[in-house]
C-alpha cells in the first residue's frame, strides 16, 4: 500500500505520461502551422482557389489540435513547482530563465497571432493576414527551442556554478545554456521529427479522400507536398540524429551504452549494432541477435576503430565520481525505444519515398489499396518520436539533471502520496475524454475535407473569397 | 530599486495582466446562463472574448514562468503548497480553453448544452480560487524550515481566503458583464447593462470588506491608498455603467482589478510567503529570489520584450474593436 502510494513514483507517471500526452499535439502544431502558412502564401501569390481551399482544410485541422496543446501545455509549466519543487529549487537560477523567455518571447506571439489569423479573415488586407500566420509558425519553433534548451540543460548542465550554501545550480553564463551542444542538435532533429509527423498525417488524410475519388483537385497537391516533406525532413532527422547521437556519446556515454545494451567496453569490429536482438528480458543473455559490425563505433565517435563504453565500466567509474548507486537507466526500455524510434521513422521515409515514385508524373497508382496503406504514415512517425522522447527522458535516469541531480531528490517533499493520486487519476480521465472528442472531431473533420470556395474574382491576385467571417 | 525587488514588481504586473485581462473572460464565461437567453445570444457572448482568451491566458504562463525565473523558492514552495488548489485550477482552464473550440463543432443542443456548462465550470472555479490563493498568501501559510506547505487543501478554505475568493469571485463577473455591454448591441447589451449595475453594487460590497480587512490585518500606508482607490474606481465604474458609457466603465472595472493586485502585493511586500507559524521560516524577496545575474538577463529579456507585446496586443484589441452583433453571428458559417 505504501509503495502504491509512493509520490515519487506516481510523480514520475504523472509527468510522464502528461508530457507525451502534452508531445502528441505539439508536433502537429509546428507542422501544420507552416503548412498552413506555405499553402496561404500560394494562395496569396497564385490566386488559385484550390490553394485557399487547402489552406482552410489545413488550418482547421490545425486548430483543432492546437487547443490541445495550449490547454496541456499550462499543466507542463506548473507541474515544475507542484510535483518537483526541489528539483525546481535547484535549477530555478537556470532552467526558469529559458522557460520565462519562452512565454514572453514566443507563447505571447503565438497566442497573439493565432486569434488574429482565425479572426482575421475579413479584417486584415490579405498580406497582413497572411503575415499573421507566418509568425504564429515562427513562434512554435521558437518556443520549441526555448523548451529544448531548459531540456538540454537537465542532459547536460551547462553554464552553472554550484552555490552549497544555497544548494542550488546558478546561472553562471546564459549564452552557454541556450547555445548548450545538446541543445543545438535536439533542437533540429526535434524540428524535423515534427514536420515528419504532421506530413504523416496530411499524407493519410489526403489518400483517404483520393481512395475515395473525392476532392482529387485539392487532395493531389496535398499528397504530393506532404510526400516530399515527409522525405525532405526525414533525411534532416536522420542527419541530425547522427549529430545528436554523437554529443549524447559525449555527455551521456552511460545512454548510447545503455540503447545499445552492451555491457563490456568494445573497439571497432566488436561495437557492433545490433538491430534486433532476442534475449533475456535483461540483456543479460543473448539468443539471437543481426549484428550490424563497426555500425555502433561509427555512430558513436564517426570512426570505425572507435572505442564505445560498456556499461559495467561505466557503473564503475560513476560509483567512484558520484558515490555508490546504481546508474543503470532500465535497459529494455532504452534498447528497443531507440530501435523503434529509428525503424518506425525509416519505415514511414521509405513509405512516403515509394509513394512519390508510384505517383511520378501525375500517375495513379493501379492498386487502389496502397491508399488504404498509407493511413499507416500517420501513427508511425508519431510513434517514432514518442518512444524517442522516451528514451531520451529513461535513459537520463537515475538523474533528472545529469551528474548534480537525482531523480529522488527531486520530488516535492510536502506533497502526498494520496494528493498526486488525485492528480493523476483527474489527469489521465480528463485527459483520456478529450481525447476521444478530439480524435473524433479531427477524424471528422479530415473525412468532410475541404469546403467549396467562391471567389469574387477568379484567378485573380487581388480576389478575395466571398464567405470568411469566422467566428465559434 | 534592487533587482529582486524590482522583479517583485515585474510578476506583480504580470499577475496584474492575467486578472484584468482573463478576469473578463471569466466574467463573460461565468455570464452565460444570465445574458445567453438563446443559442445565438450564447454564441455573441463566447465571441466576444473569441480572438482574446487564449492570448489572455498566455498571461499566467508567462507570470509563473517569471514566477519560476526570478524566485524559485517561491515559485517552488507555491506551487507544490497548494498543490489540489491549482489542479482545480489547471482542470478548470482545461476544460474551459477546449470547450470555446469544440462547442461549435457539434450542432446538437445537447452537445452545445454541455461545452456551455463546462465554460460556466472553468471560469467559476478559477475566479474563485485564484482569490482564495492570493488571501492566503497574504495572510501566511505554515511553513517548515525547508519552506514546505504543512497544511492541507482545507486550511486555505478558511473564512479571509474564502473571503478573497468571492471577491475576485464578484469582481471578475461584474467585469466580464461589464466587458459584454461594451462589445454588444440591442437588447443583450441593455441586459448586460442591468446585470452589471447589480452586480456591481454587490462586488462593491464584498471588495470593501475584503480590502479593509486585508489593510486591517497586513496593510502599510501605500497598500491602503491603494485599496481606498480600488474602492473609488469601483463605485466610479458602476456609475458609468448608469450613463452607458461603456468604454469608460470597462476601464474602470479593469483599474480596479489592477490596483486591488497591487494592493495586495503592496501588503505583502517585502515578504513573498509569509509563514504563519514562524517568521523565520517565511520566504522573503530577499531569500527566495535568484542571483543578479539571472535577474540581469531576465530584466534585458523583459525590457525588450514586454513594449513588443503590449504593442501587438493592443493592435489585436484595437484590429477587433468592433461590437459583436448577431446579425453578424447568423451570417457566419462556423469554421
Ligand atoms: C519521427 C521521429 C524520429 C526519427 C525518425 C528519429 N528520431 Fe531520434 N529522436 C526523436 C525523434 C526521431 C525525438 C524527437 O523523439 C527525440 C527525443 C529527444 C530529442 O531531442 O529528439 C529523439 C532523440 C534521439 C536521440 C537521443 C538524444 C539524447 O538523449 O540526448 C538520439 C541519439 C537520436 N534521436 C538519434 C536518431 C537517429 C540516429 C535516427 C535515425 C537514423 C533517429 N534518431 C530517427
Ligand atoms: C523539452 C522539454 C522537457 C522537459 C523540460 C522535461 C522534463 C522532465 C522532467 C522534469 C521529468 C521528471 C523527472 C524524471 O522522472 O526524470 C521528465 C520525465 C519524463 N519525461 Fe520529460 N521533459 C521534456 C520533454 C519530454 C517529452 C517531449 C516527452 C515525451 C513525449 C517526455 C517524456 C518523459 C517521460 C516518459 C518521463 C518519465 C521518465 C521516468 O520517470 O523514468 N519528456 N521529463
Ligand atoms: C515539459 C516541458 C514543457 C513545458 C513546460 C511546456 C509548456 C507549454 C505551454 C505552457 C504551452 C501553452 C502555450 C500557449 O498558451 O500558447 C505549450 C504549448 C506548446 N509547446 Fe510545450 N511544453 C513542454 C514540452 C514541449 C516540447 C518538448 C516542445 C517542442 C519540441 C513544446 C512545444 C510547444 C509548442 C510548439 C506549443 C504551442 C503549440 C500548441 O499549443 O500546440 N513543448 N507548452
Amino acid at each position: 500500500m505504501n509503495d502504491f502510494l509512493d509520490p515519487l513514483l506516481l510523480s514520475r507517471w504523472q509527468f510522464g505520461l502528461t508530457t507525451i500526452y502534452h508531445f502528441l499535439f505539439v508536433p502537429l502544431t509546428i507542422g501544420m502551422a507552416t503548412t498552413t502558412a506555405i499553402f496561404q502564401t500560394a494562395w496569396v501569390r497564385t490566386g488559385k482557389a484550390k490553394y485557399l481551399q487547402i489552406t482552410r482544410f489545413v488550418g482547421k485541422l490545425f486548430l483543432i489540435n492546437f487547443a490541445m496543446g495550449v490547454v496541456t501545455g499550462i499543466v507542463q509549466e506548473f507541474q515544475f513547482g507542484m510535483n518537483w519543487s526541489d528539483y525546481s529549487r535547484f535549477v530555478g537560477d537556470v532552467f526558469g530563465a529559458p522557460l520565462a523567455m519562452e512565454g514572453l518571447l514566443a507563447f505571447f506571439l503565438e497566442a497573439t497571432f493565432i486569434g488574429l489569423w482565425i479572426f482575421g479573415w475579413d479584417k486584415l488586407p490579405k498580406k497582413l493576414h497572411l503575415a499573421t500566420i507566418w509568425l504564429t509558425a515562427v513562434a512554435t519553433v521558437l518556443s520549441a527551442f526555448f523548451i529544448i534548451a531548459a531540456n538540454a540543460f537537465m542532459q547536460n548542465p551547462v553554464g552553472y556554478e554550484i552555490n552549497a550554501a544555497k544548494g542550488r545550480a546558478e546561472l553562471t553564463d546564459i549564452w552557454a545554456v541556450v547555445t548548450n551542444k545538446v541543445a543545438l542538435a535536439a533542437f533540429p532533429h526535434t524540428i524535423a521529427a515534427c514536420f515528419m509527423v504532421s506530413a504523416g498525417l496530411l499524407i493519410a488524410v489526403a489518400c483517404y479522400h483520393l481512395y475515395r475519388n473525392q476532392h482529387l483537385e485539392t487532395m493531389r497537391p496535398l499528397l504530393k507536398f506532404s510526400m516530399w516533406t515527409m522525405v525532405g525532413a526525414g533525411i534532416l532527422t536522420i542527419l541530425t540524429g547522427d549529430q545528436l547521437g554523437l554529443a549524447m556519446v559525449q555527455t551521456q556515454p552511460m545512454k548510447m551504452a545503455a540503447a545499445e545494451a552492451l555491457y563490456h567496453t568494445s573497439t571497432g569490429a566488436d561495437a557492433s549494432f545490433s538491430i534486433f536482438t532476442l534475449g533475456t528480458p535483461d540483456g543479460v543473455n543473448e539468443l539471437f541477435s543481426i549484428r550490424i559490425p563497426y555500425l555502433l563505433s561509427f555512430l558513436s565517435t564517426h570512426t570505425f576503430t572507435g572505442t564505445v563504453e560498456g556499461i559495467n565500466e561505466l557503473q564503475a567509474q560513476y560509483v567512484q565520481l558520484y558515490g555508490p548507486g546504481d546508474y543503470t537507466p532500465t535497459i529494455w526500455i532504452t534498447y528497443w525505444a531507440f530501435r523503434w524510434m529509428i525503424g518506425l521513422g525509416l519505415v514511414s521515409i521509405l513509405m512516403s519515398a515509394a509513394g512519390l515514385w508510384i505517383t511520378r508524373k501525375g500517375r495513379e497508382p493501379k492498386r487502389r489499396w496502397l491508399y488504404r496503406v498509407a493511413i499507416w504514415t500517420f501513427p508511425l512517425p508519431l510513434a517514432a518520436m514518442i518512444v524517442g522522447w522516451i528514451f531520451t527522458e529513461m535513459g537520463r535516469q537515475p538523474w533528472i539533471v545529469f551528474s548534480l541531480l537525482k531523480t529522488q531528490d527531486a520530488v516535492s517533499p510536502g506533497v502526498t502520496g494520496t494528493e498526486v493520486l488525485i492528480s493523476l487519476i483527474a489527469f489521465t480521465a480528463v485527459y483520456g475524454a478529450l481525447a476521444v472528442v478530439e480524435f473524433g472531431l479531427i477524424k471528422r473533420t479530415a473525412q468532410k475535407g475541404p469546403e467549396p470556395i467562391e471567389l469574387d474574382a477568379p484567378d485573380d491576385t487581388a480576389s478575395r473569397p466571398v464567405v470568411t467571417t469566422t467566428v465559434y | 530599486m534592487d533587482l529582486p525587488t524590482l522583479w517583485f514588481f515585474i510578476v506583480g504586473f504580470f499577475f496584474v495582466g492575467y486578472f484584468v485581462l482573463d478576469g473578463f473572460d471569466f466574467g463573460v464565461g461565468m455570464s452565460l446562463p444570465f445574458l445567453g437567453k438563446d443559442d445565438t445570444d450564447r454564441r455573441v457572448l463566447i465571441n466576444t472574448i473569441g480572438p482574446v482568451w487564449d492570448l489572455n491566458e498566455t498571461w499566467v504562463i508567462v507570470a509563473g514562468a517569471a514566477l519560476f525565473a526570478a524566485f524559485p523558492e517561491w515559485y517552488a514552495t507555491l506551487f507544490s503548497g497548494f498543490y489540489l488548489a491549482l489542479l482545480l485550477i489547471l482542470l478548470a482552464l482545461i476544460v474551459r480553453g477546449v470547450s470555446f473550440e469544440y462547442r461549435h463543432q457539434g450542432s446538437s443542443s445537447r452537445w452545445k448544452a454541455w461545452f456551455d456548462g463546462m465554460i460556466v465550470v472553468g471560469s467559476a472555479v478559477p475566479a474563485l480560487l485564484w482569490g482564495v490563493a492570493f488571501a492566503n498568501i497574504v495572510q501566511g501559510v505554515p511553513l517548515d524550515a525547508g519552506h514546505n506547505y504543512t497544511g492541507t487543501l482545507f486550511d486555505l478554505l478558511n473564512p479571509y481566503g474564502l473571503l478573497g475568493g468571492l471577491t475576485t469571485l464578484l469582481l471578475f463577473f461584474t467585469h466580464g458583464v461589464v466587458f459584454v455591454a461594451l462589445k454588444t448591441e440591442g437588447e443583450l447589451r441593455e441586459r448586460a447593462r442591468r446585470l452589471a449595475i447589480r452586480a456591481g453594487v454587490l462586488t462593491i460590497v464584498v471588495a470593501a470588506v475584503f480590502l479593509v480587512w486585508t489593510n486591517l490585518a497586513f496593510g502599510g500606508v501605500a497598500s491602503w491608498i491603494l485599496a481606498a482607490l480600488a474602492a473609488v474606481v469601483l463605485i466610479a465604474s458602476v456609475l458609468s455603467t448608469v450613463r452607458g458609457a461603456d468604454r469608460l466603465a470597462f476601464g474602470l472595472t479593469a483599474a480596479t482589478i489592477g490596483l486591488a493586485v497591487l494592493s495586495l502585493f503592496m501588503a505583502l511586500f517585502p515578504n513573498v510567503m509569509p509563514a504563519s507559524n514562524d517568521p523565520a521560516n517565511s520566504l522573503t524577496i530577499a531569500n527566495a529570489s535568484s542571483t543578479p545575474y539571472t535577474l540581469t538577463v531576465m530584466s534585458w529579456v523583459a525590457l525588450c520584450a514586454i513594449p513588443l507585446v503590449l504593442v501587438y496586443q493592443g493592435w489585436t484589441y484595437w484590429v477587433f474593436r468592433k461590437r459583436v452583433t448577431r446579425a453578424h453571428i447568423d451570417a457566419a458559417p462556423v469554421h
